[in-house]
C-alpha cells in the first residue's frame, strides 16, 4: 500500500529523476555525492520509507534535473543497486539502474593517512578492482579498501 | 606527450626492465661519458637519504651534468607550507629532470603527472623505491648470469621492507622461486603472497634462519630486523640473534651463491661475512651507480644505441 503512495508521489514528479532503493544508511551520502544542497531545483527526500526488498529504503526525486551516466554513476560506490527512473511528463520514461564505474575521481579518500592525496590539495582517484566486491585501489600509493571502510570527500 | 618519467618498476615489462639492465653494464664498462652534458638534475630531497642522494648525484656528474636542489626540507619553504605542486612547478622551470624523495607515498606519480619534465622516484614514503629495485635486479642477474629460474631467499624484516616487495613484484616475468623467512611478527603480507599465487611466483615460508633453509639459494637477500618494529622488546631481544647471517652457515651454500643487503645493516650480517667471496652488498651499493644512470639517460630520451655509439667515438 506504502509502495502505491509512493508510485503515486512519484507520478506527481512533471520532469525529473528518482532515485529509488537507496540503503537508509546511505541516503545522506549519496545527497552529498551528488551535491544536492547546492542545487536549486525542487528537491524532494523520502527516508525510511518501506520497501520489500531493502525494509527501509530512502528515495530522492529532483525536478527538472537529468544525470549525465558520469554523475550519476558516482554514487554507485555506496548505494550500488539503485534504480533511476527518468521522469518526463509525468510518465516514467526510462528506468535505469546505477553502474560501477572503472575509475572513481574525486569522491573517495584514501584511508592511507601517509598518501600524497591526502597531504595535498588534489582529487583523489581510484581504480575500481573488483566491482561485485567494491574493491578500489588508490591511484597514487596503490592502498586498496572495500566498500565499508570508503569514506567520501 | 610522452611521459619518461621513472616512478616505480612493477609495471615495467619484461624486456624494458632487460634493457635497463643492458644499458647499466654499459655504463659500468665505461662510467665516465659526456652525455647530460648541458643538463641540469634537480635533486629535491623532501627526506633525507644520503646514501640514495650520494648515488643519484654522482650518477649525474659521471654523466657530465650539473646537480642543483635542496636535501633538508626544513630550509626550504615546504616546510612554510608550499605544495608539493608549486615546489615541482618552479624547479620544472630550471631543471631537465627531477630525481625526488619524500615522505608521503605516490608524491613522485602526483608529480609526474602536473609538470612534463621526467621524475625520478628516489624513494616514496613505505611505498616504492624503483631505483634499488633496478640495482638489485643488475646485481641478481650480473652475479648469476641470467635473472630466469633463480632460487631466492628473502630474509629478515618481509613485513614492512619495500625493496623485499618489489623485487618480487619485479621478478615475476623470471619465473622465480622464493623462500620467506621472517619471524612471525615479521612475516610476509598477505597481498604479497595474494600477487605470487596471481603471478604463478612459487615461493615457501619459514622462520627458522640456518645452514639448511639457504643451502639451495642462489641469492640470499637480507633485510634489517628494525627495533621499532616491536611491541615486545623481548621478543626483539629474541629475534635480533636469530636473524644473523654468519660466516660458518655459508660453508654448504651453492658456489654461485651471493648474499645481497640494500644497505645500512646493523647486525644483521656478521662482519665475519664481509671477506667472503659470497658476500656482494658493498658491490651491489656500487652498482646502484650504474643502474642510476641508465635511469638518468632513459628518461632523457637517450637510447642503449646513444649509449653504445658514445662509447665507440670514445675508443
Ligand atoms: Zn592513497
Amino acid at each position: 500500500m506504502s509502495e502505491n503512495k509512493q508510485e503515486l508521489q512519484v507520478a506527481a514528479l512533471k520532469d525529473g529523476t528518482v532515485i529509488d532503493h537507496i540503503p537508509c544508511d546511505k541516503l545522506f551520502m549519496v545527497v552529498q555525492i551528488l551535491g544536492l544542497e547546492d542545487m536549486t531545483n525542487n528537491i524532494t527526500i523520502g527516508f525510511n520509507l518501506d520497501s520489500k526488498k531493502l525494509g527501509k529504503k530512502g528515495i530522492i526525486k529532483i525536478a527538472n534535473k537529468f544525470f549525465s551516466d558520469d554523475e550519476i554513476n558516482r554514487i554507485s560506490i555506496v548505494a550500488p543497486h539503485s534504480k533511476l527512473n527518468i521522469i518526463r511528463d509525468y510518465e516514467v520514461i526510462e528506468k535505469r539502474e546505477v553502474q560501477m564505474p572503472d575509475v572513481l575521481v574525486g569522491i573517495v579518500k584514501c584511508i592511507n593517512p601517509k598518501c600524497i592525496t591526502n597531504n595535498e590539495p588534489m582529487k583523489t582517484i581510484f581504480h575500481v578492482v573488483d566491482k561485485d566486491k567494491c574493491v578500489v585501489r588508490c591511484h597514487y600509493c596503490d592502498k586498496e579498501q572495500v566498500r565499508n571502510e570508503i569514506k567520501i570527500i | 606527450m610522452e611521459n619518461r618519467s621513472f616512478v616505480t618498476i612493477s609495471g615495467h615489462s619484461k624486456e624494458n626492465i632487460l634493457y635497463l639492465i643492458e644499458m647499466a653494464k654499459q655504463f659500468e664498462k665505461c662510467t665516465n661519458r659526456n652525455l647530460l652534458q648541458g643538463k641540469i638534475v634537480a635533486t629535491l630531497f623532501f627526506e633525507p637519504s644520503t646514501r640514495t642522494r650520494l648515488s643519484f648525484e654522482t650518477a649525474a656528474n659521471r654523466l657530465g651534468a650539473r646537480v642543483i636542489g635542496f636535501t633538508d626540507p626544513k630550509v626550504t619553504s615546504s616546510s612554510k607550507g608550499e605544495s608539493l605542486k608549486d615546489t615541482i612547478m618552479m624547479v620544472s622551470n630550471y631543471a631537465d629532470v627531477i630525481v625526488m624523495r619524500h615522505y608521503l607515498e605516490g608524491a613522485a606519480k602526483y608529480a609526474s603527472e602536473i609538470t612534463n619534465t621526467p621524475i625520478v622516484n628516489a624513494g616514496d614514503g613505505a611505498h616504492q623505491h624503483p631505483s634499488q629495485t633496478l640495482l638489485d635486479l643488475y646485481s641478481i642477474w650480473k652475479t648469476q648470469g641470467t635473472l630466469e629460474n633463480l632460487n631466492i631467499v628473502l630474509a629478515g624484516d618481509l613485513k614492512y621492507g619495500r625493496t623485499v616487495h618489489s623485487l618480487i613484484m619485479a621478478m615475476r616475468h623470471f619465473n622465480p622461486t622464493f623462500h620467506f623467512i621472517a619471524p612471525k611478527e615479521l612475516e610476509m603480507p598477505e597481498e604479497y603472497k595474494l600477487y605470487c599465487h596471481e603471478h604463478h611466483i612459487k615461493y615457501t615460508e619459514h622462520t627458522e634462519f640456518n645452514e639448511k633453509s639457504i643451502a639451495d639459494a642462489d641469492i640470499i637477500y637480507m633485510t634489517r630486523v628494525q627495533r621499532e618494529r616491536f611491541t615486545d622488546l623481548m621478543e626483539y631481544e629474541k629475534m635480533k640473534n636469530i636473524y644473523i647471517l654468519r660466516n660458518e652457515m655459508l660453508n654448504c651454500t651453492r658456489p654461485n651463491v651471493r648474499i645481497l643487503h640494500p644497505l645500512p645493516r646493523v647486525n644483521e650480517i656478521n662482519y665475519d661475512v664481509d671477506d667472503n667471496p659470497k658476500a656482494y652488498y658493498f658491490q651491489q651499493a656500487q652498482n646502484g651507480l650504474y643502474a642510476r644512470q641508465a635511469i638518468l639517460c632513459d628518461v632523457l630520451g637517450i637510447t642503449l644505441n646513444d649509449v653504445i655509439n658514445d662509447m665507440k667515438d670514445k675508443s
